[in-house]
């Protein structure tokens, strides 16, 4: 429980807890880069440098871009939203806070099997790339074969409907 | 309390503010961040174990992850296609008054 | 005595380093390593500002500044003086938090993507194991901070601008990421360090540069492209046109944040330029073996002044891209290019060394690259023109 771990946690905690509690979507957004940001250090500090670099390039540069797009796209100013939350809030929360507890319960009740004091991995970009191609080939051209039918999905979906009838 | 715990009650309530976020907010673009919320929450869970579980040489934690971050920018974008769909038929992303299928 | 100046700036880093006591000795060395990049590439900067106004001048016929200090070489002076003291004006309604921290970010980007450049031999502040992703991951940070700009400013213009800003980065996003993935196929790492010493060895007088494949002038001239469209600089420079959306995603700024954005793009500029230096041109290496004795940060500063005089040239040459254009070129031209850039490194790779192997990938790569420029000119077709709102 080092100091950096502690820092790290705050920023990250409070990145996603301003993400989902902000009335502005946008503002919502840009806490969330913060969280993601956060994680991605976290990914560093455990000494998994390749997976924290891909979420900085995938989440912070993709995904956030996305979501600003979508809500700039859907952005209605004339309807004003009275709250921030829906109808059902209270329920939502109460789950949340249940799902929570039991799992801090659980991770607290098993202290001890958690007190395994492992040296650092070192893993080489080279590690993974032999193992993605021998151990995980499958897994890997399934991941490709899924991201082309999302690229074409999303752009179906999302296209605009008026050129078909010009 | 060991490091290991530390990360996995941090990756807990990540996961639980994702999931708070998810269920109580109103549009339906915040509801889809809270998802990816919950995904991030569970690649830390797999990277704190690769980090301090018995097999780090496997290098399963880590490839769970790569996997798991793109398979979340898939959903992501497809997810927000689907709502830029739906705003254009209804004119609103208040999940309150998208409750009807009948459009 | 070539050795000693070649390492000067490691030797005087170590020198200095015996003066601090042992427990500040990280963070004493971190330091001595990231000032001496924080001084050198904003004062490239100021030179550079100055170079490309008196480049462009001469390119349109025409004196650049020469009236501040001997032949206009002070300007960068008096640019900064002005920046510094112009009232920072903020609209109203902006957002403000947003609109401060815009600028900082996109500096803050800027400056982190040159820690994995190897500006020397030893010579490069982190040694990454996987340091091209790192700087690709730096890199997507940047759009973010033009969404801030442009969104924050609350203007329409603004607004657009960022809009069409992002859209044009992020479409040149993936052919720079795959022109980048040609030469790691070849040198079988990430590590920047890594692959501009496999760059580093003569046969004869000849470096074995990857400039010299035919799949590396390919794959350099994409990624020049890409880096120029990355960069926003002309002729990719719709989004901050100053006849089109007067500043684009940064018109509401005045003052010093204006020369932080400023001074974010260029810095952009020279470290996707350090990044193609590093990946094809041979990084700190000399360009034929008689000319080693120079040191090798020399070469590397003279490589990048190369390819900047490079950007200027473009920029005062070529006219400004239409965003559909921009956008037909990335995904219809530069995308297909660079994956087939991709084939002919790995028909590169298995195939024996000699002529041959240069005429099969030339054929590979050409006679697509005429067919389809071909096709895209002819497919402009003229429509009659309809009017959404006026019937």
């Amino acid at each position: 429980m080092t100091v950096s771990f502690l820092i790290l946690a705050v920023i990250t905690v409070g990145g996603t807890a301003a993400a989902m509690g902000l009335r502005n979507a946008v503002h919502c957004v840009l806490a969330l880069t913060v969280g993601f940001a956060g994680v991605a250090a976290l990914y560093l500090q455990l000494g998994a440098q390749f997976v924290g670099f891909t979420q900085i390039m995938v989440y912070v540069g993709a995904v956030a871009i996305l979501a600003v797009f979508a809500i700039m796209m859907t952005h209605n100013p004339g309807l004003v939203e009275r709250t921030v939350v829906s109808k059902h809030w209270l329920a939502g929360s109460v789950v949340a806070a249940a799902v929570f507890a039991v799992l801090a319960s659980a991770i607290g009740r098993s202290a001890a099997t958690l007190q395994q004091h492992s040296p650092q991995p070192v893993v080489t970009v080279q590690q993974i790339g032999d193992s993605l191609m021998h151990q995980y080939v499958l897994p890997l051209e399934i991941m490709g074969l899924l991201l082309t039918a999302a690229l074409i999905g999303a752009v179906v979906i999302a296209m605009d409907r008026k050129e078909e009838t010009k | 309390m060991s490091p290991l715990q530390g990360y996995l009650t941090l990756s807990a309530l990540l996961f639980s503010i994702g999931l708070a976020g998810a269920l109580t907010r109103r549009n339906a673009i915040l509801v889809l961040i809270g998802i990816e919320l919950m995904l991030n929450a569970a690649n830390l869970n797999f990277i704190a174990f690769w980090r301090f579980g018995p097999h780090p040489a496997a290098l399963t934690g880590i490839m769970f992850a790569i996997f798991s971050i793109s398979v979340a920018a898939a959903e992501a974008a497809v997810g927000l296609a689907i709502i830029l769909a739906a705003y254009r038929h209804s004119r609103t992303t208040d999940l309150d008054k998208m409750n009807s299928l009948k459009g | 005595m070539t050795q000693m100046f070649d390492q000067i700036f490691v030797i005087a880093k170590h020198w200095l380093l015996g003066y601090v006591p042992a427990v500040a000795q990280p963070l004493a060395s971190a330091i001595l390593s990231v000032v001496p990049v924080l001084i050198a590439f904003p004062l490239l900067f100021a030179i550079t500002t100055v170079l490309e106004r008196k480049g462009l001048g001469r390119i349109q016929n025409r004196y650049g500044p020469n009236r501040t200090g001997p032949a206009g070489f002070f300007q960068p002076i008096a640019d900064g003086i002005k920046s510094l003291t112009k009232e920072d004006i903020v609209p109203l309604s902006a957002d403000h938090i947003v609109h401060f921290l815009a600028p900082v970010l996109i500096v803050v980007a800027a400056f982190m993507a040159y820690a994995v450049l190897p500006i020397g031999r030893n010579m490069v502040i982190l040694n990454l194991n996987a340091g091209v992703l790192f700087f690709f991951a730096i890199g997507s940070v940047v759009e973010l901070s033009v969404f801030m700009a442009g969104w924050s400013s609350r203007s329409k213009y603004s607004l657009l601008g960022a809009m069409r800003a992002i859209a044009q980065m992020i479409s040149y996003e993936v052919p720079l990421v795959l022109a980048t993935v040609v030469v790691i196929m070849q040198a079988g790492s990430l590590s920047t360090v890594t692959i501009v010493e496999r760059q580093a060895g003569y046969t004869g007088i000849w470096p074995h540069w990857y400039l010299f494949t035919p799949w590396g002038i390919v794959g350099f001239v994409l990624f020049m492209i890409a880096a120029t469209a990355e960069s926003n600089r002309s002729p990719f420079d719709l989004p901050e046109g100053e006849s089109e959306i007067i500043a684009g995603y940064y018109i509401e700024y005045s003052g010093f944040k204006f020369a932080l954005f400023f001074l974010g793009e260029y810095l952009g500029m020279f470290a996707t330029s350090g990044m193609a230096i590093t990946l094809f041109l041979g990084g700190w290496s000399a360009p034929l073996s008689v000319f080693t004795f120079v040191p090798s940060w020399i070469w590397f500063f003279a490589k990048l002044l190369v390819l900047i005089g490079g950007f200027i040239w473009i920029r005062g040459t070529l006219p400004r891209l239409r965003m559909d254009q921009l956008m037909n070129f990335a995904w219809e031209f530069i995308l297909p290019m660079s994956l087939l850039n991709m084939l002919i490194a790995g028909v590169w790779h298995f195939m024996a060394p000699g002529v041959v192997r240069w005429l099969v990938c030339s054929a590979i790569i050409a006679t697509p690259c005429i067919l389809l420029s071909a096709g895209l000119r002819k497919k402009k077709r003229l429509m009659v023109r309809t009017y959404e709102f006026a019937e």
